[in-house]
Parts: C-alpha cells; sequence; structure tokens
C-alpha cells in the first residue's frame, strides 16, 4: 500500500487538500490504478480530512470513477441511440470473441475490461468507443481486431 | 403561420479571427456597454435552454461581490450533440474569448471550463493554446485566468447546478433555484455558466456588432446554430446553419428520402413526425435545440429509440428526486409491459400522465424533459408502441 499512499500524497501535493480538488484527486488516482481502491478511498479521506464515506459516495457518483478493479485498458463502448443503430451489438460481439470476456468483465490479464457507456459525442462517426480517454470511431471488426492487437503489445 | 427562413449555411462559428483584435475593441467598452450589446443581439443561449446571454451577464454584473466565476458548460453529453468538442478542437481561442469578455462585463477575474470526461483527449492541446491566449490577453490588459475541470462520465453535470456541485468536488447532484447562479452559483459567488458556442457567439457579435447579427435568423431566434446531424442521413457532421427554418427545408437537405422523423433536441428533446415537418420550426418560437438533430427513417422502430431513451435516462437520472428516479424506471417498465402484452395498450395514456407529472415535479431539467421524448414518441407512433 505504499505505493497508494504516495500516489495520494502526491496528488494532493499538486492540487491542494481543500474539497473541492476531491475530483482531481480520484481521477489522478484512477488514471494510474484503474479504479479506486479501499485503501486509496480511506486515504484520501485521511488527507482531505473528510469522512471516507464522503470519497465513496462522491466517487460512486461518476460512472468513470470506478470503485472495482479494471482492467489496464477500460474499453467503452457507447450504446446511445445513433451508435445502436449503427452496428454498437457488432462491435460489442467483435470485443467480445476477441477479449473472450462479456461485458462488465476483466481479462484474466488484468489488461482489459469491456464497458458500455452513453453518449460520447461521436454519434455522426458511429459507431464508437472509448479505450481508457482515447476514443476509436467509425469501427468496423476489422478495425476492432488491429486495435486491440496494437495494446496487446503496447 | 410562423415566419420561417430558406436553410442557409453560414461560416461564422468556425472562421479564423484576429481574436486580439475583438479583445482590443472590448477592453476599451465599459461593461455596461458590453452588455447592451449583447442584449441588442437578442442571442439566447445554444445549450439548449434558451435563457438571454445579455440578461444573465446584466444580472451577474447587478451583484456586489468581490469574487465572481465565468463558468464554460463543456459538459456536452446531450445523446446527439457534438459540436462543442468540434468548437473546442477548432477554435478554442474564441471560447477563450468569450468568457474573457463576459468576465469584463460582469467583473469577474476567474473562468472556469468544466470538460466532460469523454473529451479529456482535448485537454493536452486546450492546455497548450490557452497559455498562448494568457498571455495575449496580459498584453491587452485583462486581468483573466481560465482553468480547466475535467467531469467523470456523468450527464447531469451539464445541469448549471450539478455542474457547481461538481466542480465543488461533491456528487453532481442539482440544486434547488432558486437562487440562480447569477446570485449565488459556484462556491456561492454570481457565477455567469454560459454553453460553449453561446461564448463564441458573443465574440462574433461584439466583432460584427449587433445589428449585422440580427440579420441572420428570425426576431425571435437571432443569429445562426451548429446543428449536430446524425442517423440515417447521407451526410452526417456538423453544420452551422441560420435558426428559423422549417424542419422539411432541414429534412430535404439531410435527410436520405425516407426520413419519417427527426428527434430536435436531443434525448431531452421532440420527437417531429413526418406530418409535421412543414410546420415545425427550428428555433426558439418552435422546437428549440441545443443543436442535435438525428433523423430516423422508416426501417427504424420508434419502439427501439424510446426504449434507448429510457434507458439512458434512468441511468442519468441522479436519483436525488422521486419524480425522476422512479418515474425513469417506471416509464421503461411500463413501455416494455405494454411491448410485450402484458399491460392494455391503455396503460399508455396512464404513463403519459406519469411523464406529465415528472415535468412539474422533477426537481432539475432532467426529469422535467423525460416527458418530451416519451409524449411527442408515444403521440406520434402509438402503434409502433404496441405492437
Amino acid at each position: 500500500m505504499y505505493q497508494t499512499d504516495n500516489l495520494v500524497k502526491d496528488l494532493v501535493e499538486i492540487h491542494g487538500c481543500g474539497r473541492e480538488n476531491l475530483l482531481p484527486i480520484l481521477q489522478g488516482i484512477v488514471e494510474k490504478h484503474n479504479y479506486l481502491s479501499d485503501d486509496a478511498m480511506v486515504e484520501v479521506a485521511r488527507e482531505l480530512d473528510i469522512s471516507a464515506a464522503e470519497v465513496y459516495g462522491t466517487a460512486s457518483f461518476y460512472s468513470f470513477l470506478d470503485t472495482e478493479p479494471r482492467g489496464k485498458y477500460v474499453i467503452r463502448v457507447c450504446k446511445t441511440i445513433t451508435c445502436s443503430m449503427k452496428g454498437k451489438q457488432e462491435v460489442i460481439e467483435a470485443l467480445e470473441d476477441i477479449l473472450k470476456i462479456k461485458v462488465g468483465e476483466t481479462t484474466s490479464s488484468g489488461l482489459f475490461t469491456l464497458l458500455e457507456t452513453n453518449c460520447m459525442g461521436w454519434c455522426h462517426k458511429a459507431p464508437a468507443m472509448l479505450i481508457n480517454d482515447t476514443p476509436y470511431i467509425e469501427l468496423t471488426r476489422e478495425k476492432i481486431v488491429e486495435i486491440i492487437k496494437d495494446y496487446m503489445h503496447k | 403561420m410562423m415566419e420561417t427562413k430558406k436553410i442557409s449555411k453560414v461560416d461564422l462559428i468556425f472562421e479564423h479571427i484576429d481574436p486580439r483584435e475583438v479583445l482590443t475593441k472590448a477592453h476599451t467598452m465599459t461593461p455596461k456597454e458590453i452588455i447592451d450589446e449583447i442584449l441588442e443581439s437578442g442571442l439566447k443561449g445554444r445549450g439548449g435552454a434558451g435563457f438571454p446571454t445579455g440578461m444573465k451577464w446584466e444580472l451577474c454584473s447587478e451583484e456586489k461581490a468581490e469574487t465572481k466565476y465565468i463558468v464554460c458548460n463543456a459538459d456536452e453529453g446531450e445523446p446527439g450533440t457534438f459540436k462543442d468538442r468540434e468548437i473546442l478542437d477548432r477554435v478554442a481561442y474564441k471560447v477563450y474569448s468569450g468568457m474573457t469578455i463576459a468576465g469584463k462585463a460582469v467583473g469577474s477575474k476567474k473562468g472556469i471550463i468544466y470538460l466532460r470526461g469523454e473529451y479529456k483527449f482535448l485537454l493536452p492541446q486546450l492546455r497548450m493554446e490557452l497559455d498562448g491566449f494568457h498571455k495575449m490577453i496580459e498584453e491587452i490588459g485583462f486581468d483573466f485566468e481560465i482553468d480547466f475541470r475535467l467531469g467523470s462520465g456523468a450527464y447531469i453535470c451539464g445541469e448549471e447546478s450539478a455542474l457547481f456541485e461538481s466542480i465543488e468536488g461533491k456528487r453532481g447532484e442539482p440544486r434547488n433555484k432558486p437562487p440562480y447562479p447569477t446570485s449565488k452559483g459556484l462556491f456561492g459567488k454570481p457565477t455567469v455558466v454560459n454553453n460553449v458556442e453561446t461564448l463564441v457567439n458573443s465574440v462574433i457579435i461584439l466583432k460584427y456588432g449587433s445589428e449585422k447579427y440580427k440579420l441572420l435568423g428570425t426576431r425571435f431566434s437571432t443569429g445562426a446554430k451548429v446543428f449536430s446531424v446524425s442517423g440515417d442521413t447521407p451526410i452526417p457532421g456538423i453544420y452551422e446553419l441560420e435558426l428559423g427554418m422549417s424542419l422539411l427545408e432541414f429534412v430535404n437537405e439531410f435527410g436520405d428520402g425516407d426520413t419519417k422523423a427527426v428527434q430536435v433536441g436531443g434525448a431531452a428533446g421532440f420527437c417531429v413526425p413526418r406530418k409535421l415537418f412543414a410546420s415545425t420550426v427550428i428555433g426558439f418560437e418552435g422546437v428549440p435545440t441545443g443543436g442535435s438533430m438525428k433523423l430516423f427513417n422508416s426501417s427504424r422502430s420508434m419502439y427501439n429509440v424510446l426504449h434507448n431513451y429510457l434507458e439512458f435516462f434512468t441511468e442519468e437520472s441522479c436519483g436525488q428526486c422521486t419524480p425522476c428516479r422512479v418515474g425513469c424506471q417506471q416509464l421503461l417498465k411500463g413501455v416494455e409491459s405494454v411491448k410485450k402484452g402484458e399491460s392494455k395498450s391503455t396503460y399508455l395514456n396512464e404513463l403519459s400522465k406519469l411523464a406529465d407529472t415528472m415535468k412539474i415535479a422533477a426537481k432539475c431539467g432532467l426529469g422535467q424533459s423525460v416527458g418530451n421524448a416519451f409524449n411527442s414518441i408515444v403521440e406520434n407512433f402509438r402503434e409502433e408502441i404496441i405492437y
């Protein structure tokens, strides 16, 4: 837990220990560790001098602040109407085939987590997905295979 | 018959300008002169709600406070909207300029851009551009600083008071109004919160003058608007069009020849069926929109469209007030049970009443607008929901 403690301390140093800095701090932890562990949230609470329940309550409100373990690469496939009309289901099926997991699961390697998300603003280039912060658009099965291969070899 | 305009493309939002020129002009103007110019232009908010921008700035300028904030709402989450991303990607300096002008108008030294988490990939580029911008306005003589805050995947944070809560490090739950943001907004201080596109419009107005600006659009919907066009169209994308055209004109330009309905204004907006295309005006006097225009052709099931929207709202409702939290779930369950034949088709009437109740009783714009899509789809495509 040495690592988590240090990360939280560093983030508090960068952003400050006021309540208004809670989100940037939590976002910083997710960026490094892919999710918010109980230990991390308790540590943040201690540093900001607020209750752990406050931290968890805030984190659990935001869909990008995961409170359960996620893979190194979190794939979020858009499921809102335009993407859904333009082949979102095929995207999910392709990813499930390649990664051998279902939506909501993480590969045993700990590399990929497959999730769905709501409209991410790429309706004119649907279907679309995010891998961590990077958007991928106008997806086809072939494109998806290439993208995932790239991530596997990163 | 309402006044309608022929469809006409304009290029003002993405046009490259010298921001120094506009900002130097703004620097020599008094706050009152700036506000009067914006009031005169008739500019209404481009995020969807359509509140008069000049009035918002005026109200905030009248507040006596040491600290005031200019917040740019870049939490573009309405399904079918993607214009703010494009604006930030291509002409962010115009957004920064608009915030600086607003700052001068209301007496604020601090601007914050709340950028949705889904657009985080833009941040390095935006930050770099912002550094150059800060140097430029300092040279002109402005005392104004802009900062970024990121969202984390919550649609509701596009609601202004939820957005403040989020910047303050809390759950993005909307506040009761009043007090309105112009008197008690971010950190309890007087705050102007404007959409990305609205801020760029203020720059256009100062550059060209309100008289010229008003030549675009109609009396009640002055200016042009960036539309995000998607769905069943051969040419999806971003288009800047004069306000006040009829939906028929729009469909003739963007449809695939088989358009049966257009969802104007995203999931929170209205579904307009073919028979109403000619009589529907796109603008504040007709159907207002934040810019989301989704076309559906006859191969689409409107049940699937409605079901998708209701799932969206059920997930994105913050859960704070009962009409919205329970209402969204019941509408979703309700249409499913009618579709499966478990409930009679007349149950749809009960559900419509529930949607009406949510319009009155829900705390914020999310719950209040679920009924827009629900009632307009159920009313116009009833048989598709039942069979």
